[in-house]
C-alpha cells in the first residue's frame, strides 16, 4: 500500500531482473545437484503459484481487497478439468443426468424468485411470500435431485458412480475454470463488499470452506473424496510411456546419451512448463497494461483513498466487484492448471494453509501491487516451501545432535514439519512489519 | 407416549447438544466480539488462540493426572484450565507487544490489521501442532453421564432415551458464570467502564484520560481467557483436534455478526442461533416425525443437509444477515 511517499527500492532498475537471475539460479542449482525432474517440478508449480499471486495480488495489490477463501476458487476451478476433459459416463445422463440439472435449476430458479419477491412485495406479505417460495422450492429440489443422484451414483460406483465429463480437450477447460470461479466470486463480491472491509474476508473464508465441502461430498460431480483420476493432457504434452515406446524418440535420446525414462519425464515436464509460461506471460502483458492504463490508476486512486475517489464520481462498490471477480477468475484459471498438471482431482488435498495463505505469503513478500513482484514472490516461496520439507528435519536433527536419544529428541524430529507453518507466519508478519511493500516494490 | 418420546427425542439430539455448542461458541464470539469493539479489527487468530489455550491445558491436565490429582466426578481439566488461561494470556499480551502495538501505533487500516492476525495464526497453530501434535486427544475424564440412557429408559419406562453428559452441563454452567462475571465486570468496574467508554468512542475516552495500553491489555487478558475456556469446554465436549479449532472460526465469526460486531449481548444470541440452526438443519427428523405424526412413515431420512455441510448453515446464517441487516440483529458496530 502506498499511503506514504515511496523511497525508491536499493538496486533501482536492476533490483528485478537481479531477483529474477538469482531465482533462475537457485533453480539451476536443484537441477544440477537432485535431478532437472525434480527440478522443473518445483518450477512448474511455481509458475502456477505465480499465477495464483498474480490474481490475489489484482485483489489485494490494485485494489485491497482481502480473499480468505482463495482455496475455494481454486478448487472451483479444478472442477473445470473435470467437467470438460473426462470421458462421460455411459447412461449417466440417462439414468439421472438430466434430472439432477433440473433439480439444481429449481434450486437457483427459486432464489431467483425468492430475490425478484423481496423486492416486490411488502410488509408481512414478503415474509410470508419469501419464506413460502424458499420452503416449496427447497422440498421439489430435494424431490427431483436426491433420486437422480442415487441413480448417478450407482452406475459402476468403484470406478465411475458420477457424471463424468463432456470428452472436450483439456486446454478449453481452463477458461471455464476461469469462468466458474468468476461466477462464484460474483455472488460472494455481491453480497459482502460495499461493507466494511473485515466482512469480505470473513466471507470468502466461508465460500472457500463450503466449496471445499461441497467437492468433498458430491460424488455424483466429481467422485468426492474418491477421486478423479486420469484426466487428460492438455495438448500438445504426450504420455511419457508412449514416449518411451516410440523408437524415433528413443533413437533421438541416445543420440544425445541420454537415458529414454529420464529424457521422456523431463521433455514432459518442459511441454508444461512451456504452455503455462505462455498462459503467465499473457496473463503479465494484460495485468501490467491493465494496471498503467487510465483503469489502473482509478483502481489506485480507489484504493489509496476510497472517499476521495467516491468523491471524483466513481462507484467504489461496482468497481471492487470487477477487479474481485476478474481476480477470482485468474485464481480458477490456475486451478484448473494445476489439475490438469497433477492429471487427478484430490478434494482432501486443498487445505486452506496451504491454499490460501501461502499464496498470501507470496503477494506480500513478492510486493503488492507489483505484477513482477507476484511472479516473482510466486516461485521463489514455493520453492523455499518445498525445500523447507527438507531442510527442516535436517537442520532439526543438528540441533538435536547433541540431546540424548529419547522422547524429546523424537519429538523434536518428528515436529519438525510443522516448522514451515510457523516460518511462513513469521515471514508474513516481519515482511509487513520492516518491508510492507515487499521485495520488488510497487512504483 | 409417542408424543413424550418425540419430545425426549428431540431434547436428546437437538436441544442438548446445540445447547451446549451454542455456549461454546457464545465464548468464542464474546472474545471476537471484544477485540473488534476494543481494537477495531477481526481477529482471525482467535480459532487457534483457542487451540492453544486448550493444548496447554491439556498437558497441565496430564501433568495433574500423572500426580494423581482428580477433581472427582468433573474433569481434571478444569483445576488446569486457570494454568492454561495463565499461559495464554501471556502469549497474547506478548504478541499484542511484539506485533499489534506498532500497527496501533502508525494507525494502520483495518484490512493490515487483519492479515497481520492472519501471520499470528499461522505462528499459533504451528506452534500448537509443535507441542501437542495433530492427532485427536480425548481428555475428559471423571463421571462420563449426568443422565444416561440406560437410567433414563428404566426410570421413565419411555423408548427413547435422554442422555446428558457431564461436559454438557458442566459447559453450560461454566459458561454462564463466566459471562455473568463478564458483564459484572464490563458494567460496575471502573476498568470494565472505561473498556465500554473505549470502545464506544476511543477520542473522547482518550481526552478523559482513560489509559489506551491498560484497556487493550484487560482486553487480551479477557480475550485469551474467554478462548481459552470456550476452546478446552469444547474439546471436553468433542475432542481435542488443531485444525478443527481453526474451522471453528467461521461460526464464531458468524455469531459475532449476526448478533452485531462489537456488542457483547449480540455475541451470546448468535452463537445460539447459529447452534441451534446447525443442530436443527443437519438432524435427521424422521424418528421424531414418525413419533409425532401418528401412522406417518418417513422414506428418507428427513434430514435437510448432510453433517458434512453444517458450515454451510453458519455461511447462509452470515450471508441473509449481511444482506439484509449488516448491522446485526442487536445493534452492532459500524457498517
Amino acid at each position: 500500500m502506498s499511503q506514504h511517499q515511496p523511497t525508491a527500492a536499493k538496486g533501482g532498475a536492476l533490483r528485478a531482473p537481479l531477483f529474477f537471475l538469482i531465482m533462475a539460479g537457485l533453480i539451476m542449482i536443484e537441477g544440477m545437484t537432485s535431478g532437472w525432474n525434480g527440478a522443473l517440478g518445483i518450477l512448474n508449480m511455481g509458475l502456477i503459484s505465480a499465477i495464483l499471486a498474480l490474481g490475489v495480488n489484482m485483489q489485494w495489490g490494485y485494489a485491497g481487497l482481502f480473499n480468505t477463501g482463495v482455496v475455494g476458487f481454486i478448487a472451483l476451478g479444478g472442477l473445470a478439468p473435470v467437467l470438460i476433459a473426462m470421458p462421460p459416463t455411459p447412461g449417466a445422463f440417462a439414468a439421472g443426468g438430466w434430472q439432477i440439472l433440473i433439480g439444481l435449476l429449481i434450486a437457483v430458479g427459486s432464489l431467483v424468485l425468492t430475490v425478484w419477491l423481496n423486492g416486490r412485495l411488502k410488509g408481512k406479505t414478503r415474509a410470508l411470500g419469501v419464506i413460502a417460495v424458499l420452503v416449496a422450492g427447497f422440498f421439489l429440489y430435494r424431490a427431483v435431485f436426491d433420486p437422480a443422484v442415487e441413480a448417478v451414483q450407482s452406475i459402476n460406483p468403484s470406478a465411475l458412480g458420477y457424471l463424468g465429463g463432456l470428452g472436450l480437450p483439456t486446454l478449453f477447460a481452463w477458461p471455464v475454470g476461469a469462468l466458474l470461479a468468476a461466477g462464484a466470486a460474483w455472488v460472494i463480491g455481491k453480497t459482502a463488499l460495499g461493507l466494511r472491509s473485515d466482512y469480505l474476508a470473513i466471507a470468502t473464508l466461508g465460500i472457500g470452506e463450503i466449496i471445499v465441502s461441497v467437492l468433498r461430498n458430491e460424488e455424483w460431480l466429481a467422485r468426492g473424496v474418491l477421486n478423479v483420476n486420469g484426466i487428460p493432457r492438455p495438448w500438445p504434452v504426450p504420455y511419457e510411456i508412449a514416449l518411451q515406446e516410440s523408437p524415433a524418440f528413443v533413437e533421438r535420446m541416445a543420440a544425445l546419451g541420454v537415458d529414454p525414462v529420464t529424457g521422456s519425464t523431463v521433455l514432459v515436464k518442459l511441454l508444461y512448463t512451456g504452455l503455462f509460461v505462455i498462459v503467465l506471460a499473457l496473463l503479465l502483458i494484460a495485468a501490467q497494461l491493465a494496471l498503467n492504463s487510465p483503469w489502473g490508476r482509478m483502481m489506485r486512486a480507489i484504493r489509496d483513498n476510497e472517499i476521495s475517489a467516491a468523491a471524483m464520481g466513481k462507484n467504489v462498490t461496482r468497481r471492487h466487484l470487477q477487479i474481485f471477480v476478474i481476480g477470482s477468475a485468474v485464481i480458477g484459471l490456475a486451478g484448473a492448471m494445476m489439475i490438469s498438471l497433477d492429471g487427478q482431482m484430490t478434494p482432501s488435498s486443498y487445505n486452506p494453509l496451504r491454499y490460501t495463505f501461502l499464496i498470501w505469503v507470496m503477494v506480500i513478500v513478492g510486493g503488492s501491487g507489483n505484477n513482477w513482484g507476484s511472479v516473482l514472490g510466486g516461485v521463489l516461496i514455493w520453492y523455499l516451501w518445498i525445500k523447507a520439507e527438507v531442510w527442516g528435519p535436517d537442520l532439526m536433527s543438528l540441533i538435536t545432535d547433541q540431546l540424548a536419544d529419547g522422547a524429546v529428541k523424537r519429538h523434536l524430529v518428528d515436529s519438525a514439519a510443522h516448522m514451515r507453518l510457523i516460518v511462513m507466519g513469521l515471514v508474513l508478519i516481519l515482511v509487513l512489519r520492516f518491508s510492507p511493500r515487499g521485495l520488488l516494490p510497487e512504483r | 407416549m409417542d408424543f413424550l418420546n418425540a419430545i425426549v427425542a428431540i431434547l436428546n439430539y437437538v436441544v442438548v447438544p446445540a445447547t451446549a455448542y451454542g455456549a461454546q461458541l457464545a465464548l468464542g464470539a464474546l472474545g471476537v466480539t471484544l477485540i473488534y469493539g476494543i481494537l477495531r479489527f477481526s481477529n482471525f487468530a482467535h480459532g487457534d488462540t483457542m487451540a492453544f489455550g486448550t493444548a496447554m491445558t491439556i498437558l497441565v491436565t496430564w501433568g495433574l493426572q500423572k500426580l494423581g490429582l482428580h477433581f472427582g466426578p468433573l474433569p481434571t481439566a478444569l483445576i488446569a484450565l486457570p494454568f492454561g488461561i495463565a499461559i495464554t494470556a501471556a502469549l497474547v499480551l506478548a504478541t499484542d507487544r511484539a506485533v499489534y502495538a506498532y500497527y496501533r501505533k502508525v494507525r494502520a487500516a483495518p484490512v493490515i490489521l487483519v492479515m497481520v492476525s492472519v501471520g499470528v495464526m499461522f505462528v499459533m497453530n504451528g506452534v500448537t501442532r509443535f507441542v501437542i501434535g495433530v492427532d485427536e486427544i480425548q481428555f475428559a475424564d471423571g463421571a462420563r453421564f449426568v443422565i444416561s440412557a440406560k437410567g433414563f429408559r428404566e426410570a421413565t419406562g419411555l423408548a427413547e432415551p435422554l442422555a446428558i453428559r457431564t461436559t454438557q452441563v458442566l459447559t453450560v454452567v461454566l459458561a454462564a458464570l463466566v459471562v455473568w462475571a463478564l458483564f459484572w465486570f464490563l458494567n460496575k468496574t471502573r476498568t470494565g467502564k472505561s473498556m465500554r467508554a473505549f470502545s464506544d468512542n476511543e477520542d473522547l475516552a482518550l481526552l478523559s484520560g482513560i489509559n489506551p495500553n491498560h484497556v487493550v491489555a484487560v482486553t487480551w487478558i479477557i480475550a485469551a481467557a474467554l478462548a481459552t475456556t470456550a476452546g478446552v469446554l469444547y474439546g471436553l465436549d468433542k475432542s481435542f483436534k488443531a485444525f478443527n479449532y481453526f474451522q471453528l472460526l467461521l461460526p464464531i465469526f458468524a455469531s459475532a455478526i449476526v448478533g452485531g460486531l462489537g456488542n457483547p449481548l449480540g455475541a451470546i444470541a448468535g452463537g445460539f442461533i447459529i447452534a441451534y440452526s446447525e443442530v436443527a438443519v443437519t438432524y435427521a427428523w424422521k424418528k421424531v416425525a414418525t413419533y409425532a405424526i401418528p401412522g406417518f412413515e418417513a422414506e428418507g431420512l428427513m434430514q435437510l443437509l448432510s453433517t458434512e455441510y453444517k458450515f454451510a448453515v453458519s455461511f447462509a446464517i452470515l450471508i441473509i444477515v449481511l444482506l439484509f441487516k449488516p448491522t446485526g440483529l442487536f445493534k452492532g458496530k459500524a457498517v
